[in-house]
Protein backbone atom coordinates (compact mmCIF):
# COMPACT_ATOMS: atom_id res chain seq x y z
CA UNK A 1 0.00 0.00 0.00
CA UNK A 2 1.44 3.49 -1.03
CA UNK A 3 2.07 6.13 1.85
CA UNK A 4 0.42 8.99 1.53
CA UNK A 5 1.59 12.52 1.25
CA UNK A 6 1.02 14.99 4.51
CA UNK A 7 0.17 18.33 3.31
CA UNK A 8 0.66 21.29 5.53
CA UNK A 9 -1.22 24.28 5.02
CA UNK A 10 0.04 27.84 6.93
CA UNK A 11 -0.91 31.89 7.57
CA UNK A 12 -3.70 32.78 4.61
CA UNK A 13 -3.95 29.49 3.04
CA UNK A 14 -4.96 27.98 6.33
CA UNK A 15 -7.55 30.11 6.64
CA UNK A 16 -9.16 30.86 3.31
CA UNK A 17 -9.14 26.21 2.87
CA UNK A 18 -10.28 26.17 6.36
CA UNK A 19 -8.14 23.23 7.33
CA UNK A 20 -4.70 23.13 8.24
CA UNK A 21 -3.76 19.85 6.74
CA UNK A 22 -4.96 17.13 4.72
CA UNK A 23 -3.28 13.57 3.41
CA UNK A 24 -3.35 12.72 0.40
CA UNK A 25 -2.45 9.53 -1.89
CA UNK A 26 0.44 10.26 -3.96
CA UNK A 27 2.42 8.37 -6.66
CA UNK A 28 5.33 10.60 -6.10
CA UNK A 29 6.42 13.18 -8.80
CA UNK A 30 7.65 16.43 -8.45
CA UNK A 31 6.48 19.68 -6.57
CA UNK A 32 5.27 20.94 -9.89
CA UNK A 33 2.98 17.81 -10.64
CA UNK A 34 2.12 18.16 -6.93
CA UNK A 35 0.78 21.37 -7.69
CA UNK A 36 -1.29 21.01 -10.75
CA UNK A 37 -3.33 17.71 -8.38
CA UNK A 38 -4.06 20.64 -5.45
CA UNK A 39 -5.23 23.25 -8.12
CA UNK A 40 -7.59 20.23 -9.47
CA UNK A 41 -9.35 20.35 -6.41
CA UNK A 42 -11.06 23.37 -6.86
CA UNK A 43 -11.41 27.31 -7.60
CA UNK A 44 -9.93 28.02 -3.70
CA UNK A 45 -6.73 26.25 -4.74
CA UNK A 46 -6.04 28.01 -7.79
CA UNK A 47 -3.23 30.52 -6.63
CA UNK A 48 -1.34 26.88 -6.23
CA UNK A 49 -0.47 26.81 -9.47
CA UNK A 50 1.64 30.46 -8.81
CA UNK A 51 4.93 29.63 -7.08
CA UNK A 52 5.74 33.32 -5.90
CA UNK A 53 2.18 33.71 -4.74
CA UNK A 54 2.33 30.42 -2.75
CA UNK A 55 5.91 29.25 -1.57
CA UNK A 56 6.77 25.27 -0.82
CA UNK A 57 8.42 23.55 1.43
CA UNK A 58 9.77 19.81 1.42
CA UNK A 59 10.62 18.28 4.62
CA UNK A 60 11.08 21.97 6.13
CA UNK A 61 12.96 22.69 3.22
CA UNK A 62 12.29 25.28 0.64
CA UNK A 63 11.41 23.45 -2.69
CA UNK A 64 12.05 24.45 -6.23
CA UNK A 65 9.22 23.19 -8.42
CA UNK A 66 11.77 20.46 -9.95
CA UNK A 67 12.04 19.33 -5.90
CA UNK A 68 11.17 15.12 -5.87
CA UNK A 69 7.96 14.15 -3.52
CA UNK A 70 7.74 11.26 -2.46
CA UNK A 71 4.76 9.43 -0.21
CA UNK A 72 5.26 10.15 3.66
CA UNK A 73 6.84 13.22 2.66
CA UNK A 74 5.94 16.04 4.38
CA UNK A 75 5.18 19.35 2.13
CA UNK A 76 3.95 22.79 3.43
CA UNK A 77 2.31 25.43 1.57
CA UNK A 78 2.27 29.32 2.46
CA UNK A 79 2.20 32.59 1.34
CA UNK A 80 5.06 34.91 1.47
CA UNK A 81 6.65 35.04 4.89
CA UNK A 82 6.57 38.55 6.56
CA UNK A 83 8.67 37.94 10.09
CA UNK A 84 11.16 39.85 11.51
CA UNK B 1 26.02 31.96 25.86
CA UNK B 2 23.60 29.03 27.29
CA UNK B 3 20.49 27.77 25.55
CA UNK B 4 20.40 27.49 21.80
CA UNK B 5 21.30 30.30 19.88
CA UNK B 6 18.08 30.13 17.24
CA UNK B 7 15.05 30.25 19.30
CA UNK B 8 11.06 31.15 18.87
CA UNK B 9 9.07 31.71 22.47
CA UNK B 10 6.02 33.62 22.97
CA UNK B 11 7.76 35.24 25.97
CA UNK B 12 9.47 38.53 26.01
CA UNK B 13 13.17 39.18 26.36
CA UNK B 14 15.72 40.94 27.64
CA UNK B 15 18.12 42.76 25.30
CA UNK B 16 20.41 43.65 27.89
CA UNK B 17 20.55 39.75 28.93
CA UNK B 18 21.07 38.63 25.66
CA UNK B 19 24.35 41.11 25.01
CA UNK B 20 25.88 39.92 28.20
CA UNK B 21 25.54 36.56 27.45
CA UNK B 22 26.81 37.25 23.58
CA UNK B 23 30.46 38.72 25.17
CA UNK B 24 30.55 35.43 27.89
CA UNK B 25 32.38 31.86 26.68
CA UNK B 26 31.18 28.95 27.44
CA UNK B 27 32.47 29.28 31.13
CA UNK B 28 30.34 32.15 32.30
CA UNK B 29 33.69 34.38 32.11
CA UNK B 30 34.07 37.42 29.62
CA UNK B 31 35.34 36.61 26.29
CA UNK B 32 37.90 39.07 25.72
CA UNK B 33 38.45 38.11 21.98
CA UNK B 34 35.31 39.77 21.77
CA UNK B 35 35.94 43.76 20.29
CA UNK B 36 32.56 44.29 18.61
CA UNK B 37 28.45 43.81 19.39
CA UNK B 38 25.79 44.69 17.55
CA UNK B 39 22.30 44.20 17.76
CA UNK B 40 19.14 44.65 16.11
CA UNK B 41 15.89 44.83 17.63
CA UNK B 42 12.59 44.99 15.43
CA UNK B 43 9.16 46.01 17.41
CA UNK B 44 5.62 46.63 16.44
CA UNK B 45 4.64 49.75 15.14
CA UNK B 46 1.57 51.15 16.05
CA UNK B 47 0.69 51.76 12.10
CA UNK B 48 1.68 50.15 8.74
CA UNK B 49 0.35 50.94 5.23
CA UNK B 50 -1.43 53.79 6.53
CA UNK B 51 -3.58 51.94 9.10
CA UNK B 52 -3.66 51.75 12.73
CA UNK B 53 -2.80 48.37 14.20
CA UNK B 54 -4.38 47.74 17.33
CA UNK B 55 -2.31 44.27 17.57
CA UNK B 56 -0.76 41.65 15.54
CA UNK B 57 -0.57 37.67 16.14
CA UNK B 58 3.12 35.98 14.91
CA UNK B 59 2.58 32.62 13.31
CA UNK B 60 5.42 30.45 11.74
CA UNK B 61 6.20 26.63 11.38
CA UNK B 62 7.76 24.94 13.84
CA UNK B 63 10.79 23.22 13.11
CA UNK B 64 11.63 24.83 9.62
CA UNK B 65 11.72 28.16 11.09
CA UNK B 66 14.47 27.07 13.68
CA UNK B 67 16.24 25.33 10.76
CA UNK B 68 15.88 28.53 8.25
CA UNK B 69 17.16 30.94 10.79
CA UNK B 70 19.93 28.52 12.09
CA UNK B 71 20.93 27.86 8.33
CA UNK B 72 21.26 31.85 8.02
CA UNK B 73 22.88 32.11 10.72
CA UNK B 74 25.50 29.24 9.02
CA UNK B 75 25.90 31.30 5.98
CA UNK B 76 26.84 34.64 8.03
CA UNK B 77 29.55 32.58 9.91
CA UNK B 78 30.99 31.10 6.38
CA UNK B 79 31.11 34.65 5.28
CA UNK B 80 32.63 36.98 7.88
CA UNK B 81 34.84 35.78 11.06
CA UNK B 82 31.95 36.15 14.29
CA UNK B 83 32.52 34.87 17.42
CA UNK B 84 29.09 34.31 18.38
CA UNK B 85 25.68 35.31 17.31
CA UNK B 86 21.80 34.73 18.55
CA UNK B 87 19.12 34.78 16.85
CA UNK B 88 15.18 35.54 19.28
CA UNK B 89 11.88 35.91 17.26
CA UNK B 90 8.66 35.92 19.04
CA UNK B 91 5.04 34.39 18.09
CA UNK B 92 1.45 34.39 19.34
CA UNK B 93 -0.02 38.25 20.55
CA UNK B 94 1.43 41.30 20.22
CA UNK B 95 0.81 44.93 20.78
CA UNK B 96 2.18 48.38 19.61
CA UNK B 97 5.73 48.76 20.84
CA UNK B 98 6.34 45.16 22.05
CA UNK B 99 9.29 43.57 20.92
CA UNK B 100 9.36 41.26 17.99
CA UNK B 101 12.56 40.02 17.01
CA UNK B 102 16.44 40.15 18.29
CA UNK B 103 19.54 39.60 16.48
CA UNK B 104 23.11 39.74 18.41
CA UNK B 105 26.52 38.96 16.74
CA UNK B 106 29.61 39.71 17.91
CA UNK B 107 33.33 39.68 16.85
CA UNK B 108 36.88 41.37 16.83
CA UNK B 109 36.48 43.99 15.21
CA UNK B 110 32.84 46.13 13.78
CA UNK B 111 32.39 45.39 10.57
CA UNK B 112 31.96 41.81 10.78
CA UNK B 113 28.65 41.90 13.31
CA UNK B 114 27.19 45.08 11.90
CA UNK B 115 27.00 43.43 8.23
CA UNK B 116 26.45 40.43 9.66
CA UNK B 117 24.12 41.62 11.78
CA UNK B 118 22.25 43.18 9.01
CA UNK B 119 22.94 40.19 7.01
CA UNK B 120 20.73 38.13 9.09
CA UNK B 121 17.76 40.02 9.54
CA UNK B 122 17.67 40.50 5.64
CA UNK B 123 17.63 36.70 4.96
CA UNK B 124 15.51 36.50 8.05
CA UNK B 125 12.74 38.64 6.39
CA UNK B 126 12.44 36.93 3.37
CA UNK B 127 13.36 33.52 4.03
CA UNK B 128 12.23 32.31 7.80
CA UNK B 129 8.61 31.21 7.80
CA UNK B 130 6.55 33.43 9.62
CA UNK B 131 3.26 35.30 9.02
CA UNK B 132 1.81 38.30 10.66
CA UNK B 133 -1.50 39.15 11.11
CA UNK B 134 -2.75 42.45 12.09
CA UNK B 135 -5.99 43.81 13.64
CA UNK B 136 -7.01 47.71 12.22
CA UNK B 137 -9.56 49.41 12.48
CA UNK B 138 -11.49 47.69 9.67
CA UNK B 139 -10.58 44.24 10.84
CA UNK B 140 -7.92 41.48 10.68
CA UNK B 141 -5.72 41.36 7.52
CA UNK B 142 -2.67 39.64 6.55
CA UNK B 143 0.42 41.24 6.15
CA UNK B 144 1.76 41.28 2.08
CA UNK B 145 5.69 40.86 1.78
CA UNK B 146 7.15 43.52 0.80
CA UNK B 147 9.47 44.08 -2.06
CA UNK B 148 12.10 46.57 -0.56
CA UNK B 149 12.90 43.51 1.87
CA UNK B 150 13.20 41.34 -1.46
CA UNK B 151 15.88 44.34 -2.57
CA UNK B 152 17.54 44.27 0.60
CA UNK B 153 18.53 40.24 0.31
CA UNK B 154 19.46 40.79 -2.97
CA UNK B 155 22.47 43.32 -2.53
CA UNK B 156 23.94 40.73 -0.24
CA UNK B 157 24.56 39.27 -3.57
CA UNK B 158 25.94 41.92 -4.92
CA UNK B 159 28.86 42.62 -2.20
CA UNK B 160 32.00 40.47 -2.43
CA UNK B 161 33.24 38.60 0.49
CA UNK B 162 35.69 40.69 2.97
CA UNK B 163 39.28 40.08 2.99
CA UNK B 164 40.55 37.90 5.67
CA UNK B 165 40.73 39.32 9.20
Amino acid sequence: MPRRLQILLFASLRERLQQEALEMDWPGGSLRELRAVLVALGPAWADFAHPPRVRAAVNQVMASEETRVEPGDEVAFFPPVTGG
Amino acid sequence: MSGPRVVVQLEDFSVAAELDALRRDASGGWNTQVGAVASFVGTVRERNEGDAVASLTLEHYPGMTERSIESILQSAEARWPILGARVIHRVGALSPADQIVFVGVVSAHREAALEACAFIMDFLKTEAPFWKKELTPDGPRWVDARASDETARQRWQRKLPPSAP
